[in-house]
């Protein structure tokens, strides 16, 4: 059951909730469990045909031939499509919010990329015809070297996987190779640390199996447009990717999902549908493509591979000094979705921790493998991971407790953040201490009274001289060895303080939460307050702010 | 190949279809008959979700050849409630929330009135047991566990 904890986020809101944290029946559930419930696939049509696709046997070759004769010949077969059929054979998935060039193919037309990348596809009276018929493609191929590993990829000379991106990384803004964090300077840091650690953490791709393999049935309907019943988690998301694809108006398209069975990510990347709806298109009847269980485990795109190189530097009294992280994420052949997950993983770095020289560096890797995609926090949960981990291993490195670790160096309201932006609405240090409390894991005193609300901002408010370099800049492959050196001599960022915070809304008077923080103690200006990077503001702690003011970094317009 | 008749009951009802000597019963229920009730997930017989009862006894419906199910009675979740009643245990899915997505939960349903219907008051273990074979990617289970513990007190109640 949903707790709320009021006493720690008093602030934040005032309203009774009437529907938040009491039961309430979902809408689809009587149609779940008297089996009612529609998925794409259970739609029946008449004459409705099976699409399926040839795939790429090899990782990475170059397409010589493609004979089709055989196939188009063989019984039930009605149509094969090959990519120069499809109107517009080029696409990435963002380019509906303007992110990154078109760099994949619906069907392979030169060259394959990766094992499993589609080339042809079949359309059939039944399933079992159209995959005989798959059987009987001749491509010829001349294999090309592969790669598999991040690093190697982004080393000068390396095989290029997918033309649109020579440097094997996306290039962020057409002008960088990867995305950068800067703040202070590291270097100078790690040299007056008591402790320098560097540890490499990797994850695998993982599969999202949902129990719902990825596909569509498209069929024609009046008007001359077209039906689909689609798997997609973004259904909009893929109408607009299926229409840019087959170069048709939007309006022609008549999408029907949102029922989707598992997706977890794996169902955003319009896998099938711009094929069957051109199947319905070129043939004028119901196509269903339908991935089966060995292609959605084998070719649907994974959560990628990541690689993460964390250095820390840590005083003995625990404070990190410094931390500098470089992130590899392996984006498989082609973009799909791996270029935003980077972006997500900077923005985690370094952690909910305040450290006051951040160096972080994060690459969307091309290589060989099958392209990765969304899944459950994808560009979080690995970078998180391996800090926590990292985390772990500092507290035993000098002798404290994990949990008052993370207290001793968590984010405090009004600490500036590595990205320039105030901490506001912080609670780790809250949420350590509940945990600790319900698994009577024994804190300190100290630990105990600590409090997100107090201690932060001052000096730890201030942006410190950052030191710049020119790596990242596309064309200098020698920026692709990592971590990236520093340009001798490269003018410092000026220090500054940040604007100070603005409230957009002033609770009224008979909201003040005061009396409603019980279990906060009052912090007495004399309490020993947990040693932090910089000593406390010595002003009382600002009176707490209406949660709209504590939300203001995401309602009101960025600073 | 000669398509070849087949007669069994679906959830009550005397059906007549002509079927391909290697059909499943999976694809005839749902692209033939029209029940889309129970789901096709992976065709191997490794997720569960096209579970239905032949006889009474949990089948893989995408593993059982339609052309074995003559003179049967094949029971699948479009059957469960009676009318307008929910079966005991759709109504403790609903109340556990034992179903996300709702892709597994016709075959999960079917997997536990068989376990209930041989053995009215299973315990836990049992009930792990039953739906060993039936994948639920959005759960962890527990809920689902939960449900059908509760479906079985439940009917246990109203028999005595």
């Amino acid at each position: 059951m949903l707790e709320f904890r009021k006493d720690l986020f008093a602030d934040e809101r005032d309203d009774n909730l009437n529907v938040i944290g009491k039961g309430e029946q979902r809408q689809d559930m009587l149609g779940h469990v008297t089996g009612r419930t529609r998925f794409f696939d259970d739609h029946g049509f008449d004459g409705l045909l099976h699409l399926k696709v040839v795939r790429s046997p090899h990782h990475h070759a170059r397409i010589r031939s493609i004979d089709v004769t055989a196939a188009e010949r063989a019984p039930g077969v009605k149509r094969v499509i090959r990519g120069q059929d499809v109107p517009l054979n080029k696409n990435t998935l963002l380019s509906l919010i303007d992110f990154g060039k078109d760099d994949e193919p619906t069907l392979a037309v030169d060259k394959v990329r990766y094992k499993g990348e589609p080339i042809v596809a079949i359309i059939a009276d039944s399933e079992a015809e159209a995959l005989a018929a798959v059987k009987l493609v001749r491509v010829s191929y001349d294999p090309l070297p592969t790669v598999f590993d991040v690093q190697e990829a982004l080393k000068p000379g390396a095989v290029v996987v997918n033309e649109t991106y020579p440097g094997n990384y996306f290039e962020y803004h057409d002008k960088y190779d990867h995305q950068k964090l800067r703040f202070g300077d590291v270097e100078a840091a790690f040299r007056t640390a008591d402790h320098v650690i560097e540890e490499r953490y990797q994850m695998s791709p993982i599969e999202h199996a949902s129990t719902e393999t990825n596909g569509t049935i498209a069929a024609p309907e009046t008007n001359n447009r077209y039906v689909v019943h689609s798997c997609a988690q973004g259904l909009f998301f893929s109408l607009g990717t299926t229409a840019k694809i087959l170069a048709l108006e939007s309006n022609r398209l008549h999408f029907i999902g949102g029922t989707v069975g598992g997706g977890f990510g794996g169902k955003v990347d319009s896998l099938t549908e711009p094929l069957a709806v051109l199947g319905a298109i070129l043939t004028g009847r119901p196509v269903r493509y339908v991935l089966g269980r060995e292609e959605e485990m084998q070719f649907a795109s994974p959560r990628g591979a990541e690689r993460h190189v964390i250095k820390d530097g840590v005083m003995r009294d625990g404070r990190i000094v410094a931390r500098q992280i470089t992130s590899y994420f392996d984006a498989g052949a082609y973009t799909r979705l791996t270029s935003y997950g980077v972006v997500k993983c900077v923005a985690h770095m370094p952690g909910p921790y305040t450290i006051p020289n951040v160096r972080g560096d994060a690459y969307c890797v091309f290589t060989n493998r099958v392209p990765a995609t969304a899944m459950r926090g994808f560009g979080v949960t690995g970078v998180d991971f391996s800090i926590e981990v990292q985390m772990d291993k500092l507290a035993h490195l000098v002798g404290i407790d994990p949990m008052e670790f993370r207290i001793l160096n968590a984010y405090r309201d009004g600490d500036m953040k590595a990205h320039r932006r105030v901490a506001h609405n912080t609670a780790l240090i809250e949420c350590v201490q509940v945990v600790a409390q319900k698994v009577n894991w024994p804190l300190s005193e100290t630990a105990r009274r600590a409090s997100s609300l107090s201690g932060g901002g001052g000096p730890r408010a201030a942006i410190p001289p950052t030191v710049t370099d020119e790596s990242g800049r596309i064309g200098r492959p020698e920026t692709r060895q990592a971590p990236p050196q520093l340009t001798p001599g490269a003018a410092p960022l000026p220090a500054h303080q940040p604007r100070p915070v603005v409230p957009v809304y002033q609770p009224p008077p008979a909201h003040q939460p005061a009396a409603a923080l019980p279990n906060y103690p009052a912090q007495p200006a004399d309490a020993a307050p947990l040693p932090a990077p910089a000593p406390p503001v010595p002003n009382a702690p600002a009176p707490p702010q209406h949660g709209a003011a504590r939300f203001s970094s995401v309602f009101t317009r960025r600073r | 190949m000669a398509r070849m008749p087949v007669q069994f009951r679906l959830n009550g009802s005397d059906r007549a279809v002509f079927v391909e000597p290697a059909e499943t019963l999976l694809g005839t229920i749902r692209r033939g008959l029209g029940d889309f009730a129970p789901k096709f997930g992976c065709g191997q017989g490794t997720c569960g979700v096209c579970t239905v009862l032949v006889d009474g006894e949990p089948r893989l419906g995408c593993l059982t050849l339609s052309v074995t199910c003559e003179g049967r009675s094949i029971e699948t979740a479009s059957g469960l409630a009676d009318g307008p009643t929910l079966h005991p245990l759709q109504a403790a899915f609903m109340e556990h929330f034992a179903a996300q997505c709702g892709f597994c939960t016709p075959g999960m349903l079917m997997a536990a009135k068989a376990l209930l219907d041989r053995n009215p008051n299973p315990t836990r273990v049992e009930v792990v047991e039953a739906i060993a074979g039936n994948v639920c990617r959005c759960t962890g289970y527990e809920p689902i566990i939960n449900a059908i513990l509760a479906a079985a007190q439940q009917r246990g109640v109203r028999r005595a």
